[in-house]
């Protein structure tokens, strides 16, 4: 029984090392590689250099397997013959169906990864991209503009175009190339107002992955100009709230008769800017003064939401200062500092509010963190007469020490002159 | 007058139980000298007086203090804070630390210059230094127990310095920190040090020093030995009325202290930040410090800072032993070069402080 | 007039012990006064100091799908119960803007009411803006209580 074992066991340990000899010596066997890294010429020398983090590489597809030939013949005639399917350098034009002879067939993914979509050759048909290519623009972007085509990377490795921090940088290759885009008469400044949007920064300058860049608007494969009256729904992927107080709010049904954009009117597009409070109301920055004219509702609204941040933010800064002060003083604030939090989130909250275009809902919020400000206030002034009271109770003392002192030093005297009699 | 009988009866009735004639006896025929030099006899007095401010307040604060690293900072902000008066007793205890160890230093030099450890009062003297090194102890370990970012690092510095000293160092180093960088576990010791292994031994040798004080009553200077009129005042009840009107006065000062200068807080320790730049100890040992800091990395062949080290030791050796080597002192004559030591050893200290202190 | 008969001596004498026995008396009370009240516990102090970890609540307190805020230190967190009845914390500043989360019963989400950001029961983003998931502390039941830890 026992014998029986072990020789199964030999048969399998020559079996596997057999079988793996024989794989290794099929990959040795790709004269694409052997020949063309040899190569002087850098052109045809460089791709065979792949790097190890190529995604086709890792799964071992070849050269061949996008370029046709027959890599196991050494003999270049045999290897590159168009009998054997060998294309050459592939058109620009014809990439996209070039790489979705793979990609676009979902047998064939799932065996590499089952949750990859499949569907990127028909949106790129439908993208900008995809049409002008399909009217014979040269000059497009195709699959290898944005994922190169040798050392292709996966998005979430730090050093692929496509990865979340390089995207703006890729599109920036061409969109930000004034000479390249001149035929298409479409401005060329996105980019470097993106890159100063708060979106931006907090993508680039911060490293936060879930900022929106350009593709989280545009789209990628299907990248095209989003329709600016349904703008909202996209802003709404994550500022959902916002979103759904302007649904509620009038503002919805006359953006829709008008035919305007929604968030864009007063955001602005590529260079969202970290909202200010000046936005609001009726002065020189005021938004709502594009539509609003001094003598509607709109108008009365506007200034009366703006009051009411206003107040919110007033009892707040004085609250702060109270609390700085105190905090000289070295009593305790802790309590009030927990409190200036929360009302500086009913802050934040009302800014949100301000979406539903309502005076009420806006006050609703600011009244519960004018609440909260004052509270904290309260506890700090309560703080500080607990420290004046120190004084009292101090004074007090000092006074008695200055009597009982006072007293003891006169009667030593006096003791010092009888003993001295 | 009824005060005076009952007063009489007690006397009666613990003179029929004790033998207490001798104490009274002491008492009442001590006397004090008056001389120019007579206000340097009240800072004994004085650090007694903040010694016992000590105690109480220290007893306190435990009442609320948690000794590990993850409470010790948060409770004493709690006693800062929420407990009603815990901002004084806090206050008090931290000031009168520095008064004491201050007083201390004077109490010390002016013995030193009046050279009152001359025979017989050398024991006196030598208890007394030994609670001077008590005193420091009791602050260094005091210092680290809010811990706050300075008393942290400043904990960081000084027992690393310790941990210079030659052949016992690393063993010194490794006693006071409890392992081999400062953490919970010397937060732990500190407190065992602080709260009752200092204060009991400080008990017994001060239990010691007065008695040896009471028993042989205050030394005169020697200046005064040829005088003919020698000027005294009764122990009881002048100079101990002058005792509790000294004493008085510095509850003022430290009530001044406690209210206008409260005791800060600081910054909670977060043992893996980088050291702060400027980090200082407590300003008595920071002549010492400085001291290290300024002395070559070489002297000859050997490292600087074991050099100073060793100066210290070799200093607060001799300190301890001042009334043996003093011979001048032991025939009642003035020692020039002990005096001229002490100017020097003064001038350096106050100098070495301020460049400290300015640095 | 008694002070007029005696003695301008013997008065001041008596006046100056009179003073000291009284001002003295005031010292000690004024003295003691503050230690007395120190010793007393203050008042209305639930919290512990120690604030790595928090009393959060009692059991039976909180329902399966429901929550509570408790205050952590000097933030404020957030212990839930889920639907399947396991207890979880976090904390409850939002990754976004620092608002505080709330729980939904509806969705069983942790939301933030200031811009609707959505977490999951394991505090990871599900929508909205929040760029991060909240920071998870540990919950253990001890007898009667449930208390939260961040180490």
């Amino acid at each position: 029984m026992a014998r029986k074992k072990f020789l199964k066991c030999i048969f399998w340990v020559f079996g596997v090392i057999f079988f793996s000899r024989l794989s290794f010596c099929a990959e040795i066997k790709d004269s694409c590689l052997g020949c063309h890294k040899a190569l002087d010429d850098k052109a045809l020398s460089a791709p065979a250099n792949f790097s190890a983090n190529d995604m086709h590489v890792k799964i071992g597809i070849s050269c061949a397997d996008c370029h046709g030939g027959d890599p196991s013949s050494d003999d270049i005639s045999v290897a590159m013959d168009a009998a054997k399917g060998f294309i050459g350098r592939p058109g620009k034009a014809d990439i996209p169906k070039l790489c979705a002879k793979c990609h676009s067939d979902s047998g064939y993914m799932k065996r590499y990864n089952p949750n990859i979509p499949t569907d990127q050759l028909s949106k790129y048909e439908v993208s900008q991209h995809g049409i002008l290519n399909a009217q014979g623009d040269k000059k497009t972007a195709v699959c290898t503009s944005c994922h190169n085509a040798h050392n292709i990377l996966s998005v979430n490795n730090p050093a692929s175009p496509t990865y979340a921090l390089n995207v703006p940088d890729t599109c920036a290759r061409c969109h930000s190339d004034k000479e390249y885009m001149e035929e298409y008469g479409i401005p060329t400044n996105q980019i470097d107002d993106y890159k100063e949007s708060v979106h931006g920064q907090a993508l680039l300058v911060k490293g936060d992955r879930s900022s929106a860049s350009c593709k989280h608007c545009h789209g990628n494969h299907d990248a095209g100009l989003p329709r600016a009256i349904y703008v909202g729904n996209i802003c709404s992927q994550c500022h959902a709230l916002t979103y759904d107080l302007f649904s509620k709010s009038p503002h919805k049904a006359a953006h829709d008769k008008l035919g305007i954009p929604e968030c864009e009117v007063c955001h602005g597009n590529h260079k969202i800017m970290k909202p200010t409070d000046d936005m609001l109301g009726v002065g020189k920055d005021g938004v709502c003064l594009r539509c609003h004219d001094s003598a509607s509702a709109g108008f009365k609204t506007a200034s009366l939401i703006k009051d009411s941040i206003d107040d919110l933010k007033r009892e707040i800064t004085q609250a702060k200062e109270l609390i700085l002060k105190s905090e000289r003083l070295g009593v305790e604030v802790e309590d009030a500092l927990f409190d200036i939090d929360e009302a500086d989130n009913s802050l934040t909250k009302a800014r949100a509010y301000i979406h539903s275009f309502s005076a009420k809902e806006v006050n609703l919020v600011a009244d519960e963190g004018k609440s909260l400000a004052r509270k904290a206030k309260e506890f700090v002034q309560k703080s500080i007469d607990n420290f004046n009271y120190r004084r009292k109770w101090y004074i007090f003392v000092i006074l008695i020490i200055f009597v009982f002192s006072s007293a003891l030093y006169a009667r030593i005297k006096i003791l010092e002159r009888t003993n001295r009699r | 007058m009824d005060r005076e009988a009952i007063k009489n009866g007690l006397v009666r009735w613990f003179e029929g139980r004790y033998h207490i004639e001798p104490f009274k006896e002491l008492l009442t025929k001590k006397e004090v000298p008056v001389h120019k030099h007579s206000v340097w006899y009240y800072f004994g007095g004085i650090t007694l007086f903040l010694f016992i401010v000590q105690i109480i307040t220290g007893i306190l604060l435990l009442f609320y203090y948690k000794p590990t690293a993850n409470t010790a900072f948060d409770s004493v902000k709690f006693i800062m804070t929420k407990v009603e008066f815990g901002w004084l007793i806090r206050s008090i205890h931290a000031w009168s630390a520095n008064l004491m160890v201050l007083t201390v230093f004077i109490h010390m030099f002016s013995t030193f210059f009046l050279m009152a450890y001359r025979p017989p009062r050398e024991l006196t003297w030598v208890s007394g230094v030994i609670l001077f090194f008590l005193t420091l102890g009791t602050g260094f370990t005091g210092y680290l127990l809010p811990w706050n970012e300075v008393s942290f690092f400043a904990t960081k510095v000084g027992t690393q310095i310790a941990g210079s000293v030659p052949a016992v160092g690393g063993f010194l180093r490794t006693i006071l920190r409890g392992g081999e960088e400062v953490t919970d576990a010397t937060l732990g010791r500190f407190f065992a040090f602080h709260v009752i292994a200092l204060p009991l031994c400080i008990f017994l040798i001060l239990g010691l020093h007065l008695a040896f004080v009471q028993l042989q009553g205050m030394s005169s200077p020697l200046s005064l030995k040829d005088k003919k009129e020698k000027k005294s005042i009764p122990f009881l009840p002048n100079f101990l009325l002058r005792d509790i009107l000294a004493w008085t006065i510095a509850l003022g000062i430290l009530a001044s202290l406690a209210v206008y200068l409260p005791a800060e807080l600081g910054k909670k320790v977060d043992p893996f930040a980088p050291t702060p730049i400027g980090i200082k100890p407590e300003w008595y040992f920071l002549w010492m410090f400085q001291a290290l800091k300024i002395i070559p990395s070489k002297i000859l062949i050997f490292d600087g800072e074991v050099v100073g080290i060793l100066g210290f030791g070799v200093m607060g050796m001799s300190l301890l032993i001042l009334p043996f080597i003093d011979i001048w002192s032991r025939k009642e004559k003035r020692s020039l070069v002990f005096t001229f030591l002490g100017v020097f050893m003064l001038f350096f200290i106050i100098g070495m402080t301020i460049w400290g202190l300015l640095d | 007039m008694k002070i007029g008969i005696l003695t301008k001596k013997f008065t001041r004498k008596e006046f100056l012990n009179y003073l000291i026995g009284i001002s003295g008396a005031a010292l000690a009370g004024s003295t003691l006064f503050p230690l007395v009240k120190y010793i007393m516990p203050p008042e209305g102090v639930d919290r512990d100091i120690d604030v790595s970890q928090v009393n959060a609540a009692k059991v039976g307190e909180l329902m399966p799908n429901s929550a509570k805020i408790f205050r952590f230190g000097n933030k404020p967190a957030i212990l839930l119960n889920t639907p399947q009845g396991v207890f979880k914390a976090f904390s409850a500043v939002c990754t976004h803007l620092n608002c505080t989360v709330q729980y939904s019963q509806e969705t069983s989400h942790i939301i933030c009411a200031c811009h609707n950001g959505h977490f999951d029961l394991n505090g990871k983003v599900i929508s909205g803006p929040p760029p991060k998931p909240l920071e998870e502390y540990k919950v253990y039941v001890a007898g009667e209580d449930i208390i939260v830890s961040k180490v």
